[in-house]
């Protein structure tokens, strides 16, 4: 026969012990109680709550607290977008900063009949895994798209697609979630600002010679779009220019001068730089 | 004398990190920067000590009398939760500042092994209290010992670019917990 007592006496204590510490931890909590700042939990309530970390905190929490304690910006989170950023800034009481739309951009356009192919690469076919062969792609330029379509397979909005052997994101499609260009073995991808219609279309860190020996749309470094700029939005830095989005104008002035035509213009809805320029 | 053994052995003879294979769970996770490290193994310190106390009381002063002693593991794991619980409501209140530093590190620690494990090992060896609240101190120093060491150590691999890609982060960071183990093992002997 079961001993009743065997049963009793542990469930009894068990049971003792838990009460004991919950009466003191509910006594703790009233004893203890500190204010907190109640749009810390207002906020928090009309946080996503996925926890992504994007924000740079740790959890939707910790990106509640920041905003009310350490004054983190509103527009932070990603996965919230506008209407999000407008409620947080109602409950702060603030002017509401909007989060810059962005789209993701191709930085090349070595298409095979502009750019050298080094080798016919069999192996899987996957940008990564290509990548990683020596020389580092199957291109002549190491610093262009592959095209093997990895950032198609990623994109869960199906803004991706391959256009004449190279990456292209559809600006209609694309929320600039980010996920291609984190994904893209040469770094090839970039977010830029949809305002944005002024892009240098190169990747490429080498020396003007070296570039145009593999390519004849590359951008060779020459500095002739920094020194037409009016506004002083496109600089050189390692042998490729870039164009500041805050200070470009879209006047198209750099454009018409490049050289190698690897300024381009990028109309909206119309992405496919390459057949413009 | 014999508690000035018993200190130094649990921080470099029975590393309960490099030795015991306790709490390797942070030695990894939060082993990236120093200054993190640090605020771990503070945290550690700090509640190993207060959960090898309140687990001795609890288990001489309740379980034993009542030869309850085989429901150690679940009134341990009780105790310190809720240890951990009160003293985080407490710190809110009365130290704000260590209360930041210590951040998220005090709720996460209420399920660290090597809090439980010190608390099991006071029991298993017969400790008195004041040789538990020794040894805890001891083991949660040798935990920030180990942990700080291990940081340093992952600040400069990381700043070298000569690791292989195949090793870079976690795996590296294996290896070289691995060679501070074998490292700890020289200390064997040294105390009884």
């Amino acid at each position: 026969m079961i001993s009743l007592t065997g049963v009793l006496y542990p469930v009894l204590i068990l049971g003792a012990l838990g009460l004991a510490f919950g009466a003191l931890l509910g006594f703790a909590s009233i004893k203890f109680f500190v204010k907190t700042d109640e749009r810390v939990s207002q906020i928090r309530e009309i946080l996503p709550g996925a926890n992504c970390g994007g924000c740079g905190y740790p959890g939707c929490d910790g990106y509640a607290d920041g905003i009310v304690n350490a004054g983190a910006r509103t527009n932070l989170c990603a996965a919230g977008g506008v209407e999000l950023a407008k409620g947080i800034a109602a409950i702060m009481g603030v002017e509401g900063e909007a989060p810059i739309p962005v789209r993701a951009f191709l930085k090349c356009k070595g298409s095979a009949e502009f750019s050298k192919r080094n080798a016919i690469y069999e192996g899987i076919m996957d940008c990564r895994s290509a990548a990683v062969v020596p020389g580092g792609s199957p291109n002549a330029c190491p610093f262009g798209c592959i095209g093997l379509g990895t950032c198609v397979k990623v994109c869960v909005f199906g803004a991706m697609s391959m256009i004449n052997g190279l990456a292209s994101a559809d600006p209609e499609k694309c929320i600039g979630c980010g996920t291609c260009v984190a994904i893209c073995p040469k770094s090839a991808l970039a977010l830029i600002p949809r305002t944005s219609n002024v892009q240098v279309v190169c990747n490429s860190n080498w020396r003007g010679a070296d570039v145009k020996k593999v390519c004849s749309v590359g951008c060779i470094g020459c500095g002739i779009c920094a020194r037409t700029c009016p506004a002083g939005a496109v600089t050189v830095d390692k042998n490729l220019a870039s164009v500041d989005a805050s200070k470009c104008t879209n006047c198209g002035a750099c454009v018409a001068k490049c050289p190698t035509k690897s300024i381009g213009y990028i109309i909206p809805g119309q992405e496919d730089i390459r057949e413009i320029a | 004398m014999s508690l000035l053994w018993l200190f130094i052995g649990s921080i470099f003879v029975h590393n309960i990190l490099l030795s015991r294979f306790l709490g390797c769970c942070p030695f990894l996770g939060v082993s990236t920067n120093s200054g993190t490290a640090k605020g771990m193994g503070v945290a550690v310190i700090f509640v190993t000590v207060l959960a090898a106390i309140a687990t001795w009381l609890v288990y001489n002063l309740v379980l034993a009398p009542l030869h309850l002693e085989y429901l150690y593991t679940l009134s341990f794991i009780l105790v310190i939760a809720a240890l951990v619980q009160f003293v985080e409501l407490a710190l809110k209140k009365i130290n704000p500042v260590l209360y930041k530093s210590l951040g998220i590190f005090l709720p996460l620690i209420t399920t660290n092994c090597a809090v439980l494990g010190v608390a099991v090992l006071n029991m298993n060896e017969k400790y008195s209290l004041v040789e538990s609240a020794v040894n805890a101190f001891g083991s949660s120093a040798g935990f920030l010992l180990a942990i700080m060491l291990m940081a340093g150590i992952r600040e400069r691999i990381d700043r070298n670019t000569n690791v292989p890609k195949c090793l870079q982060g976690l795996p590296i960071a294996l290896v070289t917990a691995g060679l501070m183990s074998i490292a700890f093992m020289g200390f064997t002997g040294m105390i009884k």
